[in-house]
């Protein structure tokens, strides 16, 4: 999760007028020039830090000309207020080569954020923010322009999410591989939050997901079983008996085969989601918000989909996070065509997310499943209800 | 008095448009009229769902049940009364046979059908679904705390009580018996899938072959005991007992309950594989009636008064514990109940026995003074006792019905 925590850069000398048509293209946003009326900002990028000029921009447009000074390719990000929805996005900003990010921003709070080296979590994010002015002050566009870039946004929150499993998941399987058993487990719940978060988007390339999340008990008879959840039975083995035979344990050969088997089918992942082919359609963002709320319906609220480690809140709230960001992204498109479903939905979230809370987070851990009481689920599986019906409705309104 | 044969709820809904359905002479079905056909079971008896009273009280009893319990949410007082007003025009639709919302095939393709669907061909069944209001509903949460009734205790602990907590109580009930078991279902399913959000299943029971005929019409049925039960009950054609028994009248108790009624669950698990091994004699003891025809022990036919004086073989012939005798308006200073229950079973248990017995329903106009003394007296001393074991409880207030364009519950939120 990127951090919240704004730091207080120094403030960059340089600036970016006049350089603009030298720039590449943005890979997300096309530009040529200076667009007429644009507030201007410098984003200098290095190793450890993201020094933005501005931290206040009127509505309107807006472009960041991003440079890098650190020896390896850069991204920078411009999130919304939740910290996790992806706004714009310039990437693959190599050293001495500024690129241009323009987007138009409605007045609210942001967050700026670099990624050197394209991998893990950003650095130097700060508060940004954006005030109302005369010049466009709502999202232009028609409704076709809003579907594109609620596509777009969302391909970008996809890309950052598998960006960060990557070097993730290869920590938790140093420690996995190294035999450190309680750095693994400590590290367990929250690499997968990445995945969990679009776990939907890893389901539509058919077999990816069966090799990367696959729970045991939907082995099929004769086939092996890999993935997170083998390594998690490792983690934390049965204490007895499973099946009636005390639990082997692998041995470090296996655990160096199956560690390897997961690297490999996430970098899959992430060449598959970077493809330059790579796109999303709208409805396909809404379905996978539905998909994601299901997905705790149908396993994280009932304990079985972290049998062995109980983390199945962890995975709960990391659906929850990924639903809200595909659900915000298309939300202007429903707010002008269904408003009522909108105020509906956006209460739903902020309920469950409130009643979620109250069991921990992301960074601190929650309450184990098995520790939760009868009438706790009960609670939660009545809150997810609640989300789930008026979300079901969402396709057909972002279609409709 | 029937809708026309062989109507299912696809076809009535095109008809729906042109008044055809609900409020024609032909559909003017009075909950105290008996049914032309006798069993009041047509595949095609729409029984109103709007009136005085609310339906399924009164209405002759229909073969299946499906009951419901539910705790409301964290809500406020306006989303709850937008809960009983979209349950209200709910159970309006498919009490009419018709599909709710959009229907099950007729909506945007994009998003999932309004209706289930499980009832599409199927026939209206003579569906009525019954609302209630638990105890717990009267607290700060909906600014109820001084529209309780008083007639709404919370009911005493009986001797031999041995309940389970997650069958008893709830802050809403619901009641949908059909004589299609899917038709019933498909109204519970439907009417939970409307709450969500705002009220969620606390508890619910499945019943099949109804244990009380609430008409003359009808024949006694037999409840898992293999007796006829229901003999005594108030039955819709005895105005005069309804009236005193069932309904709460003008200047009874709270005024907004004036036309409604208490209605009182039990379930009653039966442990039938120790019945079966019981003697006959020792059966009709039990009961105070003939396994055959269901006449009193004392004599005479099955609606003969028993005779709880009438000696034979040195001792009276209805026995001290006779369960007919217990639970008999004259043994209970003439108090009665309207009882409406059905038979269940629920699979099995851990140990191999039928988990089966008796979804015991009753309405009357104060539980104070009808269900709570019969049941103690029964508590106490019936001989039936060895053979069952109450694990389940409810009471709810059953407002008024609605009228056309109006809601059940709008005399308590109105």
């Amino acid at each position: 999760m990127i951090s919240r925590s704004a730091r207080s850069g120094r403030v960059a000398l340089s600036t970016a007028t006049g350089t603009a048509a030298l720039l590449a293209l943005s890979a997300c946003v096309p530009n040529t020039a200076t667009t007429a009326g644009a507030t201007s900002i410098a984003v200098e990028s290095t190793a450890t830090t993201c020094v933005v000029s501005k931290s206040t921009a009127p509505s309107g447009t807006v472009e960041f000309t991003v440079t890098n000074s650190a020896d390896k390719a850069t991204e920078f990000y411009l999130l919304a207020a939740d910290g996790k929805r992806i706004v714009g996005e310039v990437e693959n900003v190599a050293p001495g080569a500024p690129r241009k990010l323009t987007v138009k921003l409605e007045p609210g709070k942001y967050f700026t954020s670099c990624k050197p080296g394209m991998n893990g979590a950003g650095v130097g994010t700060a508060r940004f923010t954006v005030t109302s002015s005369s010049a466009g002050a709502q999202r232009t566009g028609d409704e076709k322009t809003r579907a594109q870039a609620a596509a777009a946004e969302y391909v970008s929150y996809v890309r950052d999410q598998v960006s960060r499993l990557v070097p993730a998941t290869t920590a938790f399987l140093d420690a996995y591989r190294a035999g450190d058993d309680a750095t693994a487990r400590s590290l367990y719940a929250s690499t997968r939050a990445y995945y969990e978060r679009i776990e939907p988007v890893a389901e539509s390339f058919g077999d990816l997901d069966p090799e990367i999340d696959l729970r045991e008990a939907d082995v099929a008879e004769g086939d092996t079983w890999t993935g997170w959840h083998r390594i998690e039975k490792d983690l934390w083995p049965p204490a007895a008996a499973n099946d009636g035979r005390p639990y082997a344990a692998l041995t470090t050969g296996e655990r160096a085969t199956f560690s390897a088997k997961l690297e490999k089918d996430t970098a899959r992942l992430w060449s598959a989601v970077n493809a330059s082919g790579y796109g999303l359609t709208a409805d396909a963002i809404s379905n996978g918000a539905i998909g994601l709320l299901d997905e705790v319906a149908n396993g994280k609220i009932t304990g079985e989909e972290e049998i062995w480690s109980h983390t199945d809140l962890s995975d709960f709230q990391a659906n929850l996070e990924g639903a809200r960001v595909a659900y915000e992204g298309v939300r202007t498109i429903v707010v002008a065509k269904n408003a009522s479903l909108a105020t509906r939905i956006d209460g739903q979230f902020d309920s469950l997310e409130k009643q979620l809370a109250a069991y921990g987070s992301l960074s601190t851990g929650f309450t184990p499943y098995d520790e939760l009481t009868k009438s706790q689920v009960k609670s939660l599986a009545d809150g997810v209800n609640a989300l789930s019906e008026p979300l079901s409705r969402l396709t057909s309104v972002v279609v409709g | 008095m029937t809708a026309k044969s062989g109507l299912s709820r696809r076809g009535l809904l095109g008809l729906a448009g042109a008044g055809v359905v609900g409020a024609g002479a032909g559909f003017a079905i009075d909950r105290f009229v008996v049914p032309a056909d006798a069993t009041g079971s047509a595949p095609s008896t729409i029984y109103p769902f709007h009136g005085e009273h609310q339906a399924g009280v009164t209405t002759a009893a229909q073969d299946r049940l499906h009951f419901a319990a539910y705790d409301v949410s964290d809500i406020s007082r306006a989303e709850l009364v937008s809960l009983l007003k979209d349950w209200s025009a709910a159970a309006a639709r498919m009490t009419a046979g018709r599909p709710v919302g959009d229907g099950a095939i007729d909506g945007q393709k994009d998003a999932p059908p309004d209706d289930t669907g499980e009832a599409l061909d199927l026939p209206p069944a003579g569906l009525t679904i019954t609302f209630g209001f638990g105890p717990s509903l009267f607290d700060h949460r909906f600014g109820l705390e001084d529209k309780r009734p008083a007639a709404l205790i919370d009911l005493p602990h009986f001797p031999g009580d041995a309940l389970i907590d997650e069958l008893v109580g709830g802050d809403l009930c619901i009641q949908a018996c059909s004589d299609d078991p899917q038709v019933a279902f498909h109204a519970i399913r439907t009417l939970s899938r409307i709450a969500f959000g705002r009220a969620s299943i606390r508890w619910s029971q499945l019943g099949f072959g109804r244990t009380s005929s609430t008409t003359r019409a009808q024949v006694t049925p037999r409840n898992l005991f293999g007796f006829k039960d229901g003999t005594a009950n108030v039955k819709a054609e005895d105005t005069a007992r309804v009236t005193d028994h069932v309904w709460v009248p003008r200047g009874d108790s709270a005024a907004w309950m004036t036309g409604g009624s208490y209605l009182v669950s039990r379930k009653i698990r039966m442990t039938i594989e120790t019945w079966d091994r019981t003697a006959l004699r020792e059966q009709e003891r039990v009961i105070g009636r003939s396994k055959g025809e269901g006449a009193p022990l004392s004599g005479g036919s099955e609606f003969t008064e028993p005779d709880f004086a009438k000696l034979g073989h040195g001792a009276v012939a209805i026995d001290a514990g006779a369960h007919v005798r217990l639970s008999h308006p004259k043994q209970n200073d003439g108090a009665l109940l309207l009882r409406r229950g059905y038979n269940f079973v629920d699979g099995n248990d851990d140990l191999g026995r039928l988990n089966a017995g008796l979804f015991f329903i009753a309405f009357q106009r104060d539980p104070r003074t009808q269900f709570v003394p019969i049941q103690l007296r029964l508590a106490k001393n019936d001989q039936m006792n060895e053979y069952i074991r109450h694990v389940g409880s409810g009471i709810f207030a059953v407002p008024p019905g609605a009228a056309v364009g109006g809601y059940v519950g709008q005399t308590l939120f109105g």
